[in-house]
């Protein structure tokens, strides 16, 4: 038989006010002074969507851009401004592992009392105790209260209950990386089995890795709006160019220290990539302003990640290039050709000055480029592997 | 149509199953029915809740449950020997320990119930965001320590009343079961509403308990109705008095378990129509838990965002 559908979303908006009073004398003052108007924003925007049983889904997007808004909503815990889901079948909503577990309460209590809360009857659980206790390995203390746990154990115990539940539609936030390695990959397979059993799995993550292995189909959300909804691979690359727009508003800024009696001074930095077929260059062009004529003078650049890994750094000492000893602007010109970088930002650091005494001018994070995606692979370098195949006897 | 494999089965049981909406709220007025269902779903969940509430808190002692009959037992005791015989204030109102021992259990009741259900959503804050229930569930099991507690309380004034002979007529007992219906009801009413106020304003906790302490004495628990009477009987303070169905629960429960209140006395005073006032709190009660409920549907709406 074809998959039905088991949720469906249509033009669902959620608005949030940030409203900070939160006691009744600052909701008097705040009703008197009406002028200032409450933070106000939509977490979602007119997102519609429909999902078959048995496909998994990734939500991915950055903080902020409404993806555990909108798993909340999937799960009924936040009502929608306007439009609606519709849902069907068992839901169970793993948003956090071992909800409502009272330490005071033994182990084996705090399953009852978990299950409960997720749904299950006493008599399931009942049924289920053996195989939750097994699956959470901590059998040797079910019967101790849990406020002894470790948090490593309380975890496991929660997740066991949580993928006893028979749930028809799991919604999963972030709590798929829990515990040790052994007991994650126990989850994964878990997860893996839930899939070959026909279950619907919606999985909030941020990491594309688990999106990439688990997911058939990806939503990427930004700023509320749903930008993506198709192919994981696809997803999980516009994901990656939201982050790098993203890092470009987070580029390390401009410091300069500039030697007090220097008489040059750096004009202008300017990196630039050009692509051409089979290879892409980058030009790093340094002006350098020089009010008196001096000697034995130098340019200095290093080209760094965002996250300040120094990935390259030269002079014109090194490269034995002597700089005009005039007075007047000028340009010193390095070119990279068959730049191997990653896809994403880099910025680069500039340096007026001496072979080795203190710079005259020198300006951190002077200029960035941005590296475009050239081939497949990910990481800081871009390199162009050939694949071979053979049987081995 | 071959159903044979668990997904197979699995998907054809979905595919039966009707959509289930949520959208924004509809009419004020609708949707109590639904609540109620959604509630009883998950009576297991409420039980639960309600003895985790009362196991934690004895978990740690040794004597454990038997702490929980040692205030009343202690109450009981110190109204009947210290204010009963020493202070004398048992020759104004006979069995003075039953009197006052049965109006603190009502009295305790309420103020349990609505303080530690006005308080519930916040403390189980984690809850509410994260999983989705039907949130009536934590004022209702917020109230089960208490209702545990009132049980106990139930049992040891059937014991004293048989040790101290003084066992009332049954033909009253009907005014206390209304008098206990109309305390419950009324109880979960507020707590169901100010439970859900106080997650919009915090402060509401701290000005229901001093709105308690205000009200213990407009309510004949330490006194009886008879002083009331004799100060302003006739006069519209009188009908204002009698106008607090707590006052009414109170006096029906004082009615049917306080052995001389079925008695002809000069020291035993009821209001006239005191049955007619039961029944009326009773419906009171009924219309307010009615409309707190649909108060509570309006405001948990957003209870997960203003957490």
């Amino acid at each position: 038989m074809s998959a039905p559908q088991i949720v469906r979303v249509d033009d669902l908006s959620k608005h949030f006010s940030l409203r900070k009073q939160k006691s009744l004398k600052e909701a008097a003052l705040a009703a008197v002074r009406r002028g200032t108007a409450p933070d106000e924003f939509w977490a979602l925007k007119d997102v519609s969507f429909a999902i078959d049983a048995g496909s998994t889904v990734g939500l991915v997007g950055h903080n902020g851009s409404g993806k555990s808004t909108l798993l909340k909503l999937i799960g009924g815990i936040l009502e929608p401004t306007s439009g609606v889901v519709e849902r069907r079948g068992r839901l169970a909503a793993l948003l956090e592992l071992g909800a409502g577990f009272h330490p005071d309460l033994t182990g084996r209590e705090n399953i009852y009392l978990n299950a409960a809360i997720l749904g299950l009857s006493r008599r399931e659980t009942d049924q289920h105790m053996d195989e939750i206790v097994d699956f959470s390995g901590i059998e040797k203390f079910i019967d101790t209260q849990v406020k002894f746990y470790s948090s490593g154990m309380y975890v496991r115990l929660g997740f066991s209950v949580a993928v006893h539940v028979d749930p028809d539609l799991l919604l999963v936030d972030e709590v798929l990386a829990v515990g040790d390695e052994p007991f994650q990959r126990k989850c994964m397979n878990r997860i893996t089995e839930f899939q070959r059993e026909g279950r619907t799995i919606i999985v909030v993550s941020h990491s594309s890795g688990i999106v990439r292995q688990l997911c058939d189909r990806v939503l990427v959300l930004d700023g509320g709006s749903l930008v993506h909804d198709g192919d994981a691979q696809e997803g999980v690359d516009l994901l990656k160019a939201l982050y790098r727009d993203q890092a470009a508003l987070d580029l390390p800024t401009e410091e300069r220290h500039t030697h007090a009696e220097a008489t040059c001074r750096i004009d202008l930095v300017d990196a630039t990539v050009t692509r051409h077929v089979g290879s892409t260059s980058l030009d790093v062009v340094v002006a350098v302003k020089v009010d008196h004529p001096m000697q034995a003078w130098g340019v200095k650049i290093a080209l760094l990640t965002v996250d300040g890994v120094r990935l390259f750094d030269i002079d014109t000492f090194r490269l034995e290039q002597t700089l005009p000893d005039t007075a007047g602007v000028h340009q010193v010109r390095f070119r990279f050709d068959g730049i191997a970088l990653g896809p994403g930002n880099y910025v680069v650091n500039a340096a007026v000055g001496p072979e080795n005494a203190a710079a005259y001018d020198a300006i951190a994070a002077a200029a960035s480029f941005e590296m475009p995606r050239m081939g497949q692979g990910n990481g800081l370098l871009h390199l162009e592997p050939q694949l071979d195949v053979s049987d081995s006897f | 149509m071959s159903s044979n494999t668990p997904t197979e089965q699995r998907w054809a049981r979905v595919a039966a199953e009707p959509f289930e909406t949520t959208g924004p709220a509809g009419s004020f007025w609708r949707g109590t029915w639904g609540s109620v269902k959604a509630v009883w779903q998950r009576r297991e969940l409420v039980w639960l809740l309600s003895r985790r509430e009362v196991r934690a808190r004895y978990k740690d002692s040794s004597l454990g449950m038997v702490w929980s009959l040692a205030r009343p037992l202690a109450q009981l005791v110190v109204y009947y020997f210290a204010i009963g015989k020493v202070l004398g204030v048992s020759r104004a109102i006979p069995s003075f320990a039953i009197f006052v021992f049965i109006g603190l259990m009502g009295w305790t009741l309420l103020t349990e119930v609505v303080q530690k259900g006005t308080s519930s959503i916040l403390s189980n804050a984690g809850l509410v965001k994260k999983v989705r229930l039907p949130r009536e569930v934590f004022p209702l099991s917020a109230g089960g320590s208490a209702m545990f507690m009132f049980l106990v309380q139930c049992v040891i004034l059937v014991v004293a009343v048989i040790v101290f002979d003084e066992i009332p007529a049954w033909t009253g007992l009907g005014y206390a079961v209304v008098g206990i219906a109309v305390l419950m009801i009324l109880s979960y009413a507020l707590a169901l509403l100010l439970a859900g106020l106080n997650v919009y304003f915090r402060d509401i906790e701290h000005l229901v308990e001093v709105v308690f302490v205000v009200l213990f004495w407009a309510s004949p628990i330490v006194y009886s109705f008879r002083f009331v009477h004799e100060f302003v009987g006739g006069t519209w303070i009188e009908q204002a008095y009698l106008a607090n169905p707590v006052t009414a629960a109170i006096m029906g429960m004082q009615r049917g378990l306080w052995a001389p209140g079925g008695t002809e006395s000069d020291l035993v005073v009821w209001p006239d129509d005191l049955a007619l006032r039961l029944g009326i709190a009773l419906a009171g009660a009924l219309a307010l838990l009615w409309f707190a409920q649909r108060v509570f549907a309006r405001l948990q709406a957003n209870f997960a965002q203003e957490i």
